[in-house]
């Protein structure tokens, strides 16, 4: 299809359909806090919030074997039936998980239910991509596949975007006062995302049923080669196997690893390290993507004159050297010990109030210090104050955030913003690249599981392995980062000794 | 470089077997010290997880010792699986 209007119709509605399952996909790690006090025992919150990250963290590993599923499913009965499928099925769970009843009135069963619903996500996930990716290749000529294919590429950073603006938005939208809102959006309002996904399902799933079937595929499928076993001639035969290998160890995985250090670590680091304020931390991502998210497009374009392999291999790069800085930049950014402080404009606030149905206080002082960046630090101790004198006062809770001065916030969107360019190097190119290295009939699977290992893996675990290697080596606030590093290191060695230079040929054109 | 690229083989073989090495080591430690389910089926999905890949590390690291990646196809139907 070489009619620029017929083209722009079919990246279109693949792009639509991609970018709302990435956003249904990401409320739910950007509620987690939320939806740990929804379906988890109360008891005890930490437990809580661990279980909401294993489901998230379920939610990463089971996306490869929706790629299995529904990769195989795309070489047999074709791409555009199956990627309508996967849709329906991440549509449908995320409206669900916006009905499910708290725990507090079904018991254990809520928390059952959410994590089957978000074992569902993920496997559509993992059926979605390769096939929309390959759908807009199949359609694209050989000589622009970088540039239309970067389109999808924008796709699961835009998603992570509107999943936040409708978050804060919601937040903030549900009463005039903000207390109040917030107070509503943790109660009830937070189901609000999750249920507005159907409506652009709908229209997304309207829009991919008035589209054809790709040519490529139509074609092997009315000549009768069509594959018969997509998983054995993907992964049973060394010719193609040691091609996911190399798609694995060479690209994907350093690219997985370099894409969530840039859009989550970073905002985790942000809120739980930086100690900066919920709205603040959020904020600084959206701006910082809505800046870089042109620059898929532009290495995509790019990848198409110069070859794939040295940008991608290129924004690994430049992750590995320059991390460390970036990340202790942000660090610095947020350290109000560093700025003058107005003495004189320090407020201090004590409340207290009964613990109900008891005769102990609960008692809460909170300080604010004011900066001359504009930087204004709350520090809140919480503690009980026991009616009977003989019991000793548990240890305080001590809640720590910062509100960034104006120079000092934008400061923070442009450290976030280079983190994201490097994403745009390594994502960028990533489809055209993958979609390239495998043969028309066996294309879903032999790349939709490669890319989902390498990110769902690989990538969606480095927020969990970084924070670890944080609490191990308490120390050095930076020793998450060594995981991406390593990792997106040993990546570029492999693919910078066995990828090829140049633009892969490929047969996605019809000859 | 066909040479270093097979040299490079050995190493990659040895990388899966010493990742789920560090893997195994990390997991027994953060079992102990914090010895509850959570953290028994958090470690226990990362290792099943983690097995499988670092066996296709290995035989990465096989294929390249071998040549295998000494000459890639040129178009993507080369490959195809007759």
């Amino acid at each position: 299809m070489n009619q620029p209007k017929g083209i722009w119709k079919v990246i279109g509605a693949s792009s639509l359909g991609t970018l709302i399952e990435w956003y249904d996909f990401y409320i739910f790690g950007s509620l987690a806090t939320v939806l740990a006090g929804q379906f988890f025992p109360k008891s005890n919150p930490t437990a809580a919030l661990l279980s909401t990250l294993a489901t998230f963290a379920a939610g990463f590993l089971v996306r490869p074997f929706g790629a299995l599923v529904f990769g195989r499913l795309g070489d047999i009965i074709g791409r555009k039936h199956t990627f309508l499928l996967t849709l329906v099925i991440m549509g449908g769970a995320t409206f669900a998980i916006g009905l499910v009843p708290s725990f507090d009135s079904i018991g254990f069963a809520a928390p059952i239910i959410v994590l089957l619903l978000r074992l569902a996500q993920g496997l559509a996930l993992g059926g979605e991509y390769g096939g929309a990716a390959t759908y807009v290749a199949e359609h694209a000529p050989d000589h622009k596949r970088g540039f239309y294919t970067s389109w999808i590429q924008t796709t699961a950073t835009l998603g992570l975007f509107v999943s936040l603006g409708v978050i804060l938005f919601t937040r903030h939208a549900l009463d005039i006062n903000q207390a109040k809102s917030i107070a509503k959006f943790n109660e009830w309002g937070w189901r609000i995302p999750f249920l507005v996904s159907i409506l652009l399902v709908i229209v997304s799933v309207y829009i991919r049923l008035k589209m054809k079937e790709s040519p490529l595929f139509q074609e092997i499928k009315d000549s009768g080669n069509v594959s018969v076993n997509p998983l054995k001639e993907s992964f049973g035969h060394k010719t193609n196997l040691k091609m996911v290998l190399l798609a694995l160890f060479g690209a994907t995985m350093g690219q997985g690893v370099v894409w969530y250090t840039g859009q989550f670590y970073a905002q985790s680091f942000i809120e739980n390290v930086c100690k900066i304020e919920f709205d603040q931390s959020r904020t600084i991502i959206i701006w910082a993507i809505l800046f870089a998210t042109p620059f898929f497009v532009v290495f995509g374009s790019w990848s198409d004159k110069i070859g794939r392999k040295w940008i991608m291999l290129g924004g690994m790069l430049l992750a590995i050297v320059t991390y460390q800085p970036l990340f202790k930049g942000l660090l610095n950014l947020s350290d109000v010990t560093r700025q003058i402080q107005l003495e004189d404009l320090k407020q201090i606030k004590k409340t207290t109030s009964l613990v109900p149905g008891t005769q102990d206080t609960l008692r809460s002082v909170t300080h604010q210090y004011f900066y001359a960046t504009g930087a204004i630090q709350t520090v809140t101790v919480k503690d009980t104050v026991y009616a009977n004198a003989a019991r000793v006062t548990l240890k305080p809770e001590i809640k720590t955030f910062t509100q960034l001065g104006s120079a000092e916030y934008w400061k923070m969107v442009g450290l976030v913003f280079i983190m994201i360019l490097y994403v745009t190097m390594v994502y960028g190119p990533i489809a055209a690249f993958l979609v390239e290295l495998f043969p028309t009939k066996i294309r879903y699977t032999s790349m939709s599981l490669p890319y989902h290992i390498g990110n769902g893996v690989f990538g969606g675990l480095t927020p969990f392995i970084a924070t670890l290697l944080t609490t191990i080596n308490t120390s050095d606030k930076l020793a998450g980062l060594q995981y991406p590093i390593i990792i997106a290191a040993i990546c570029f060695v492999i693919g910078a000794l066995y990828i090829q230079q140049g633009v892969h040929k490929t047969s996605t054109q019809k000859k | 470089m066909n040479a270093i690229k097979k040299y490079a083989g050995i190493v990659w073989m040895l990388l899966g077997p010493l990742a789920m090495y560090y893997l195994i080591k990390t997991a027994a430690a953060e079992i102990a010290r914090k010895p509850m389910l959570d953290t028994w089926i958090q470690w226990g999905v990362f290792t099943t997880v983690a097995l499988p890949i670092a066996i296709g590390m290995v035989l990465f690291g096989y294929y390249a010792l071998q040549g295998e990646y000494d000459h890639l196809p040129e178009e993507s139907d080369d490959q195809l699986i007759h």
